[in-house]
């Protein structure tokens, strides 16, 4: 896998202006980015995922431009064909866990039917020994079987690239060292690509091939 | 009987066909409202609410003005067939206007807590701005949404001045039950005004009630989230 990404940015709440300048390229499929909260991880990653439009740059996923402010090229998040771990899952609290997981399935203005029975959804509730809970609403599970559950429909649509946003700190810590070696065991077995943040140095150890360190709005080192 | 029965049918049919028009309407426009980013937004936002300010009188007068037989839209209406002025069609769009604020305001108020991010892991995941509306910001704002409904039906039920002005008051056509009060008043008939009065009281209750038990407290809310 290869990410290249240089973007510009700035915002302005009130009387503060924070400025984004922030690029980096790898080939790794183990990217962290690494910093404290407040230096533009989570901006990058929305702008990975189109779900932030930068004032300028170029963003592209294995040779494929997601975004190119000067040509005009902004792919919409539906055609990114990426994944997205959002810190809290986002799971959706009116879908059980199997509609959840198979949300992506359909793009469609119906949710699918007896999402339960589909393959790629039994697959994952059985991979992450979910079928207990595939009738349950997120609000009725586990801290590690949300993130499961997220995991879950983040991957069932095959994407090019899994982000992930903070993926452990809505976690107790006896759960966390776990949950860190789940993930990273699952992203060995599929190959996926993932490109993760967070302020975390244990994350950076685990899971970090390619570390960019973000401090206000730019890239520090790397290693 | 029929003084009691006919007007209350009437009334029912007419504040249900307003009811299924501003389900359509006010939640189209409230979605709309609420994503549209423009300086127009708070003048478009004003007007639409405007109903809900003015005297019914006043909508009733544009109403005539614009859909009478010599009216703008009227005598465009009626080419096609449709006449609007003393027909209970003319007392449905009285009161669908009369009500559309409300469907509004509670429509636009539940999608804007709709939380972001929801509707943005669907589009990463894929799914149609359609899709997104219909499987995301739609159920997450449906209590919501299904409260502003039902105080337009109550309200569209209790309709006067305006189906007045357009629709008049003709028995078993356009009489409403807030119009034949009106009339029994008149006619000294007071123990069918009493009876009229008791049903009208009674059914608004009861869809307050359900109103009330469908938008959810500061708990639930946060439970949801």
């Amino acid at each position: 896998m290869s990410v290249a990404l240089h973007i510009q940015k700035q915002l302005r709440a009130r009387d503060r202006v924070f400025n984004l300048d922030l690029g980096f390229a790898s080939d790794s499929d183990r990217i962290v980015l690494y910093g404290p909260s407040g230096a533009g991880k989570s901006l990058t990653l929305k702008a990975m995922a189109g779900l932030m439009t930068p004032d300028a740059g170029t963003i592209t996923l294995n040779q494929r431009t997601l975004f190119d402010a000067a040509s005009g090229i902004n792919v919409r998040p539906q055609e990114r064909n990426v994944a997205y771990l959002f810190q809290d899952y986002a799971l959706f609290p009116h879908l059980t866990v199997a509609q959840n997981i198979a949300f992506g399935l359909r793009r469609s203005c119906f949710n699918l039917r007896r999402p339960a029975s589909h393959p790629a959804v039994q697959r994952w509730l059985q991979a992450f020994g979910l079928e207990a809970t595939a009738a349950s609403f997120p609000s009725q599970i586990s801290g590690g079987q949300r993130q499961r559950v997220a995991l879950a429909r983040a991957l069932v649509a095959q994407p090019d690239i899994l982000l992930l946003d903070e993926p452990f700190a809505a976690l107790d810590l006896s759960l966390r060292a776990r949950m860190r070696q789940e993930l990273s065991d699952l992203q060995q077995q599929l190959q996926v690509p993932m490109l993760i943040i967070t302020h975390d140095p244990a994350d950076v150890e685990a899971l970090g091939d390619a570390v960019f360190e973000v401090r206000d709005g730019i890239i520090q080192q790397h290693k | 009987m029929g003084a009691i029965w006919t007007p209350l049918l009437l009334s029912l049919k007419v504040a249900g066909w307003a009811t299924a028009l501003n389900l359509v309407l006010g939640v189209a426009a409230a979605y709309g409202l609420s994503r549209w980013r423009s300086p127009l937004r708070d003048l478009v936002d004003a007007l639409l609410t405007l109903p809900l300010v003015l005297p019914p009188t006043v909508l009733g007068y544009y109403l005539l003005v614009l859909f009478g037989r010599r009216g703008t839209f009227g005598a465009w209406l009626s080419q096609i067939g449709i006449e609007l002025v003393f027909t209970w069609q003319g007392a449905v769009l009285a009161s669908t206007i009369v009500a559309f604020p409300l469907v509004l305001k509670s429509a636009r108020s539940a999608f804007e807590t709709v939380d972001k991010q929801y509707e943005h892991a669907a589009r990463v995941l894929g799914v149609s701005e359609a899709g997104v509306f219909f499987r995301i910001s739609l159920p997450l704002a449906a209590r919501g949404i299904a409260a502003g409904v039902l105080l337009a039906f109550a309200r569209a039920l209790g309709e006067f001045g305006a189906t007045l002005m357009i629709a008049g008051n003709l028995p078993g056509r356009t009489q409403t039950l807030s119009v034949a009060i009106y009339e029994a008043v008149q006619a000294g008939d007071d123990n069918t005004a009493t009876l009229l009065v008791l049903i009208t009281s009674v059914t608004c209750i009861a869809v307050l009630l359900i109103a009330g038990r469908l938008v959810p407290t500061q708990a639930q809310r946060a439970d949801l989230s």
